[in-house]
C-alpha cells in the first residue's frame, strides 16, 4: 500500500464503494419490484473492477459479462445512463433495449459490452485485440470473465488464436469459485485456472483479488506484457460473490464456509481498516467519499425512474442499419 | 466488352476489387491464406495482400467468427467463411447471438459489418454434413441479411454490396455454381442487396427461387414453353430484406406461386414465403400456392438417395402442370 500516492488508494477505494452503492440500489429496486427481468450483482468483487479497470489506458476496450455493472462504472461509466439502462428506460446506454446484460459504450468508453452468453464476450475481445494488432494503435482490450466461462469452448479457441498471433489481450478471470450453482472444483482439476497458460505457451498468474493494490499491480504488468507486443496474457483474480447468481438466489448450493470467509476478505471494509491504520486517510475523509457516492447513486435513482420507458413504437429501429423497415417488416 | 468468367472468379474478383479499395476489408477462414481456400477462391491473396489481410485460421470456427464480430465493432470489415454452411451450428452463437444482435442490444450504437461467406448445398455427393441449405436458420434471425445469388454477375456485384454494408451478411454459395460460367460486366458495378430479379419473364406462372435453383427453374420454363406454357421465374438473389415488391408484382401478374428451393421442406424459408402470399396475396391467386423442395431427410450420401432430395427441373415442370391443372 506504501508505494501508492493517497490519491490512487482513495481512487481504488472509492470506485468500490460507488460499485457496490450501484449494486445495493439496483437490488433494493429489483426486491421491490421496480426492475423487470434480472440483475447479476458484482457484490463482493468490487476490488477486481478497481484495481484492473485502473490500470487500464482511456483507450484501452474492454468485454465484460452478465456480472458487469462494475466494470463499466470503474471505466468512467455514466451512473444514470447505466442504471436508466437497467431500469429500461430511454434515457439509458442502450435506450432501453439491451438491459443490464448488454450495457456497451463503444465510442465513448471503449467498452465492447457486456454479453448474455457466458463465454460469449471472448472470442469478440480477441478480435477487437486482432484489430489494434492491425493498426498498431497500442490499444490493449482486456476480456473480463468468470471462472464459469472459462470452461466454454471459446476460451481455448480464442486464446489459442490470440497466442499463436501476439494479439494485444489480458484475459482477466474473476474466479468466483461458482459457475451459477456450480462449485469450480466439480467441474474443473486444477486449482489454478492461469496454469493454463502454459498449454498456449504465454504468462498467466492467479493473485489476490480482494486487494484493489494487488490487482493494478498485477495488472499494470500484465497490460506491459500485451503493450510491448509479447501476445496475450491470463491474468486470475479470485474473489467472492456475495450474492447468488442473480439477485434474489438465496444461494443455498455455498457452504456456510464460502460467506465466512467472503466477509473476512471483504475488499471494502478491508480496505477501509487499513486507510485508517496507516492514516492514508481521516474517518472524515471516508465517509465524505461514502456520502458522496450515496448521493449520486440516489441520482441516479431519480434520474432513471424519472425517465420515460421507450415508445413501443421503438421496438422496431435499429434491428437494421441500412433498408430497416423492409428488414422488419417480413 | 464483357467478359466470362466463373462465380467462384466473380466472388474472388469482388473480394480481390474490395480488398484494394479498403484496407479494413480482411478475410479469414480455414485455408483461406496460404492454400487460397479449398476452391481456389483466394488464391494468391495472401502474398498480394499480407498475411495480416487473410488468416488461416485453426479449426476453431467459434472463435474466428466472434473474432471477426469483435474486430468488425472496432472498424474492420471481414469477411469470413465457413468452409460449409453446415459448420454454422459450431458457431452458432457468434453469428446468431452475437452478430445478428448486437446492434439492437445496444440501442443502435454498434455497426458489425461481417460478411460470412459460406458454401452450401446438395448434389456432390458430399453426404448429410455437407450438403444442406441451411438459410432458413439465418433468415429466422433479425439482423442479419442474407443473400443466396445463381449467376457470376449477381454473385460479384452482391458480394461487393455485402462488404460495403454495415450490417452482418450472410452471403450462401451454391457449391455447384461455382464453375458456372458467364459474362460479366467490366470494371466496377455493384448490385444492391434486396432487389429480385425476373430471369426470365412469362405470364402464366410465377416461379419463385434462388440460387442453384434458378437454373434449374430456367430449364424447367425451357421445357414448360414447347408445351405452351409461359413462365416467369423470379431469382429472389436476397432473402433478407425480402423484395416484396417483385413478388406482388409477379404474382398479381400470374396469378399462380411456386416456391423452388433446396431445403428440407420442413420449417424451410420456401414455406415462409409461401405464408406471406396465402396471407397477403390470397385474392390475386387461381391456385394454392405449391412449394417444391428437398424433403424432409438427412441428406444422404448415395447418388440416388441424393437425387431424390433436391428438387430436378423435372419437379419444377411437375408442380407447374399441378399448379395449371393440366
Amino acid at each position: 500500500m506504501a508505494k501508492y500516492s493517497k490519491e490512487m488508494l482513495l481512487h481504488f477505494y472509492r470506485t468500490m464503494v460507488r460499485i457496490r452503492d450501484f449494486e445495493e440500489a439496483a437490488a433494493d429496486c429489483f426486491m421491490k419490484g421496480m426492475l423487470a427481468g434480472n440483475i447479476h450483482l458484482s457484490i463482493g468483487q468490487e476490488a477486481v473492477a478497481s484495481g484492473a479497470i485502473s490500470a487500464m489506458e482511456k483507450e484501452d476496450y474492454m468485454t465484460t459479462t452478465h456480472r458487469g455493472h462494475g466494470h463499466c462504472l470503474a471505466k468512467g461509466g455514466d451512473v444514470n445512463k447505466m442504471m436508466a439502462e437497467i431500469f429500461g428506460k430511454t434515457t439509458g446506454y442502450c435506450k432501453g433495449k439491451g438491459g443490464s446484460m448488454h450495457i456497451a459504450d463503444v465510442k465513448g468508453l471503449c467498452h465492447l459490452g457486456a454479453n448474455g452468453i457466458v463465454g460469449g464476450g471472448i472470442p469478440i475481445a480477441t478480435g477487437s485485440a486482432l484489430a489494434s494488432k492491425i493498426w498498431k494503435d497500442n490499444h490493449v482490450t482486456v476480456c473480463i470473465f468468470g471462472d464459469g466461462a472459462s470452461n466454454q469452448g471459446t476460451f481455448h479457441e480464442s486464446i489459442n488464436m490470440a497466442a499463436t498471433w501476439k494479439l494485444p489481450i489480458v484475459y482477466l478471470i474473476e474466479s468466483n469459485s461458482y459457475a451459477v450453482s456450480t462449485e469450480i472444483h466439480r467441474t474443473t482439476n486444477t486449482e489454478n485456472l492461469s496454469v493454463r497458460a502454459l498449454a498456449y505457451g504465454i504468462p498467466g498468474k492467479t493473485v489476490d483479488g480482494n486487494d484493489p493494490t494487488v490487482v493494478y499491480e498485477a495488472m499494470k504488468e500484465a497490460l506491459d506484457h500485451c503493450r510491448s507486443g509479447k501476445g496475450p496474457y491470463i491474468l486470475e483474480c479470485k474473489t467472492y460473490r456475495h450474492q447468488g447468481h442473480y439477485c434474489g438466489d438465496p444461494a443455498v448450493y455455498r457452504p456456510a464456509e464460502y460467506m465466512e470467509e467472503a466477509h473476512k476478505h471483504d475488499c471494502i471494509p478491508v480496505m477501509r481498516k487499513a486507510l485508517l491504520e496507516k492514516k492514508v486517510a481521516t474517518e472524515k475523509e471516508l465517509e465524505t467519499i461514502e456520502e458522496e457516492s450515496k448521493q449520486e447513486i440516489a441520482g441516479a435513482l431519480k434520474f432513471a425512474e424519472e425517465s420515460a420507458y421507450p415508445d413501443p413504437s421503438e421496438a422496431t429501429t435499429e434491428e437494421y442499419g441500412t433498408d430497416n423497415e423492409r428488414g422488419v417488416a417480413r | 466488352m464483357s467478359k466470362k468468367i466463373s462465380v467462384s472468379k466473380a466472388i474472388g474478383e469482388a473480394m480481390h476489387e474490395e480488398m484494394e479499395k479498403d484496407k479494413n476489408v480482411i478475410i479469414m477462414g480455414e485455408d483461406m491464406g496460404v492454400m487460397g481456400n479449398v476452391f481456389g477462391i483466394t488464391k494468391g491473396f495472401r502474398d498480394e495482400f499480407g498475411a495480416d489481410r487473410v488468416y488461416d485460421t485453426p479449426i476453431s470456427e467459434s472463435g474466428f467468427c466472434g473474432m471477426a464480430v469483435g474486430a468488425a465493432m472496432r472498424g474492420m470489415r471481414p469477411i469470413v467463411e465457413l468452409m460449409y454452411n453446415d459448420f454454422m451450428t459450431v458457431c452458432a452463437d457468434p453469428i446468431l447471438n452475437q452478430a445478428a444482435k448486437m446492434r439492437y442490444m445496444t440501442g443502435g450504437q454498434v455497426e458489425v459489418p461481417v460478411v460470412f461467406r459460406m458454401p452450401m448445398g446438395a448434389g456432390r455427393r458430399n453426404a448429410s454434413q455437407h450438403s444442406q441449405c441451411l438459410e432458413a436458420y439465418f433468415c429466422h434471425m433479425p439482423g442479419l441479411k442474407v443473400i443466396a445469388p445463381c449467376t457470376a454477375t449477381d454473385a460479384k456485384g452482391l458480394l461487393k454490396s455485402a462488404i460495403r454494408d454495415n450490417d452482418p451478411v450472410i452471403f450462401m454459395e451454391h457449391k455447384l455454381l461455382y464453375a458456372h460460367k458467364e459474362e460479366i460486366p467490366d470494371g466496377e458495378y455493384t448490385i444492391p442487396i434486396g432487389v429480385a430479379d425476373v430471369k426470365r419473364e412469362g405470364t402464366d406462372v410465377s416461379i419463385i427461387t434462388w440460387s442453384r435453383e434458378v437454373d434449374f427453374s430456367l430449364e424447367a420454363a425451357e421445357e414448360l414453353a414447347k408445351e405452351g406454357i409461359n413462365v416467369e421465374v423470379l431469382d429472389l438473389r436476397t432473402l433478407v430484406p425480402l423484395d416484396w415488391d417483385a413478388i406482388v408484382k409477379t404474382v398479381s401478374k400470374t396469378h399462380h406461386a411456386i416456391i423452388v428451393s433446396e431445403e428440407v421442406k420442413r420449417g424451410s424459408y420456401a414455406g415462409e414465403l409461401s405464408a406471406q402470399i396465402a396471407e397477403d396475396l390470397l385474392d390475386e391467386l387461381d391456385a394454392p400456392v405449391e412449394r417444391v423442395c428437398g424433403l424432409n431427410i438427412t441428406s444422404p450420401f448415395s447418388p440416388t438417395l441424393e437425387d431424390v432430395n433436391f428438387p430436378h427441373p423435372a419437379d419444377i415442370v411437375k408442380a407447374v402442370k399441378h399448379v395449371l391443372n393440366k
